[in-house]
């Protein structure tokens, strides 16, 4: 979906929201009250200066507007795959836009990630999988990387991973595979804002999506082996 | 001395902590181990490739997890993360003096690449409410492997990293630079390059590293026993002040086109002689210099 048109549907009342770039920030009305919007157009790589402004603008509403809500609408195609980047310390960028989300947590800020069109392995790391709840339109794209490059990288037979993937959500890209593994809390559709006032009522500072892919099937071992290790005598 | 670098896993966790005192949970016997890789016929391991414990070091109480390079290069996948994540919510709960992190890691493991990627985010989740609730997380970066992908970014959400010469820090590995965007970009086979972008010299004078030890795990023994005092600090002025920083080294340094510039802009003298100096001459020809 279109940016613009999405806006519209999440924040019918108003919304005003501006861009630089592949870089958008701003604000939307909802009933629950104005909320930020961060985000990024254009599938963007994310690199040093996209992390850092986003990481700015969650300090500036940490600053200016003490508990609003953020909501993230990331469209990456990934980290960005450079050598300045790595010079620079791209990872350290990432990190940081993690802390200052983790602030504004802290001090109350629910955080609402969408993927509205596509997540992509570092970029979707850095972004919506921080969020207290990340959800996804149904035609979103989220991967790490696509079946023939992983063929490539493990060695295994194209074939063999095509036939895996129709029954196991653990390594094929898919929205749906993430939803079962707890990690998109599910897919929006119709009133889009009536599904993020929703979330805003339901979101929840802790992390329980090893709860949720365990429930849904998606991914069995992850909170039985953290809560072994939490607790073993 | 006894190399860090050439240690496994194991040995580097009883050789850094106080002697006898690692006690080691979910070990081998009991078989934690990734159903996926068997799925694929890939070869498991009894541990996923990741040790967690408790330890004393310095006679203080600590949480340990270890990456084993030598299990597909430290790769995380579902059980690997969730053990790391496990380990870091029981520090939660026991309040250790620290949590120390031995990372040795390429970042997600393919073969189970959306169960690892989770992974790295509810280790991400974990680490930033560990430091949220006062319990100081602690890196050791100078494994074979280095430390890259979601990895890279969980050792820069800690407290600090020790790293030495011969640990490497960053995001996308060398090699996956150069599969996408071609040789000219990055080549992996150019070590001197390789060593000078992402390793441990480049990331200390770039303050991404509060220490650098020689490859030794005694040097990462003290620089940790040094370190236990620290508590972790998340505030909106301390995010500021990395803010700040953060902006100036994209200011100062974004069209750099390698290490060496930087370092020359820093004022650093000879800089093309950085890389061959050892930890103790490195320490003290860039003294009061670096970031």
């Amino acid at each position: 979906m279109d940016v613009k048109t999405l806006l519209d549907r999440l924040f019918p009342q108003n919304h005003d929201v501006r861009f630089d770039g592949v870089y958008l920030s701003g604000e939307g009305e909802t009933s629950r009250g104005p909320c930020a919007v961060i985000g990024s157009i254009d599938a963007a790589p994310i690199g040093v200066e996209l992390a850092f402004q986003m990481a700015g603008e969650v300090l500036r509403i940490v600053r200016e507007h003490p508990g609003r809500a953020i909501v993230l609408l990331v469209d990456t195609q990934g980290q960005r795959l450079s050598r300045r980047d790595e010079l620079l310390g791209i990872n350290g960028y990432m990190a940081h836009l993690a802390k200052c989300l983790q602030l504004a947590r802290n001090q109350g800020h629910k955080i609402i990630g969408l993927v509205y069109s596509q997540a992509v392995s570092g970029g979707f790391l850095a972004s919506s999988l921080l969020a207290d709840r990340c959800y996804a339109l149904p035609d979103a794209e989220v991967r790490v990387m696509n079946l023939p490059a992983m063929s490539r990288i493990t060695k295994i037979a194209l074939e063999r991973l095509e036939a895996l993937s129709q029954t196991s959500p653990v390594f094929a890209p898919g929205v749906e595979n993430y939803v079962r593994m707890g990690a998109i809390h599910g897919l929006w559709e119709g009133d889009l804002a009536a599904r993020l006032v929703e979330a805003l009522d339901a979101a929840d500072s802790a992390d329980l999506r090893r709860q949720w892919g365990q429930q849904r099937g998606g991914r069995l071992l992850a909170q039985d082996v953290s809560k072994r290790v939490r607790h073993y005598a | 001395m006894s190399s860090y670098y050439e240690a496994s896993a194991r040995e580097r966790l009883q050789n850094l902590l106080d002697p006898g005192s690692f006690q080691e949970f979910l070990p081998p016997s009991a078989r934690a181990q990734s159903p996926h890789l068997l799925q694929l016929e890939t070869p498991a391991a009894f541990d996923d490739g990741v040790i967690v414990g408790t330890a004393t070091l310095g006679g203080a109480k600590v949480l340990a997890a270890a990456q084993e390079g030598g299990f597909m290069g430290g790769a995380v996948g579902e059980v690997h993360g969730a053990k790391i994540v496990g380990l870091l919510e029981r520090a939660l709960d026991e309040r250790p003096a620290a949590v120390l992190l031995l990372v040795e890691s390429g970042g997600v493991r393919l073969h189970e690449a959306n169960a690892g990627l989770i992974a790295v985010s509810e280790i991400m989740r974990a680490v930033l409410a560990l430091r949220s609730a006062g319990v100081p997380v602690f890196v050791l970066d100078g494994g074979q492997f280095g430390c890259f992908g979601g990895m890279g970014i969980v050792a820069r959400l800690c407290d600090a990293v020790i790293i030495s010469e011969e640990g490497r820090l960053g995001l996308s590995g060398p090699e996956v630079i150069e599969t996408t965007c071609g040789v000219e970009e990055f080549d992996s086979r150019d070590r001197a390059l390789v060593w000078r972008t992402v390793g441990g010299k480049h990331r200390y004078l770039l303050g991404e590293a509060k220490e650098i030890v020689a490859d030794d795990i005694a040097a990462f023994r003290a620089a940790a026993l040094a370190l236990l005092d620290a508590k972790p600090d998340l505030s909106l002025d301390a995010l500021a002040a990395e803010h700040e920083a953060l902006g100036r080294r994209i200011e100062r340094f974004g069209s750099a086109a390698d290490a060496t510039d930087i370092w020359r802009a820093m004022g650093l003298e000879n800089p093309e002689k950085i890389p061959v100096l050892e930890a103790d001459d490195f320490r003290a020809a860039t003294a009061g210099r670096r970031l």
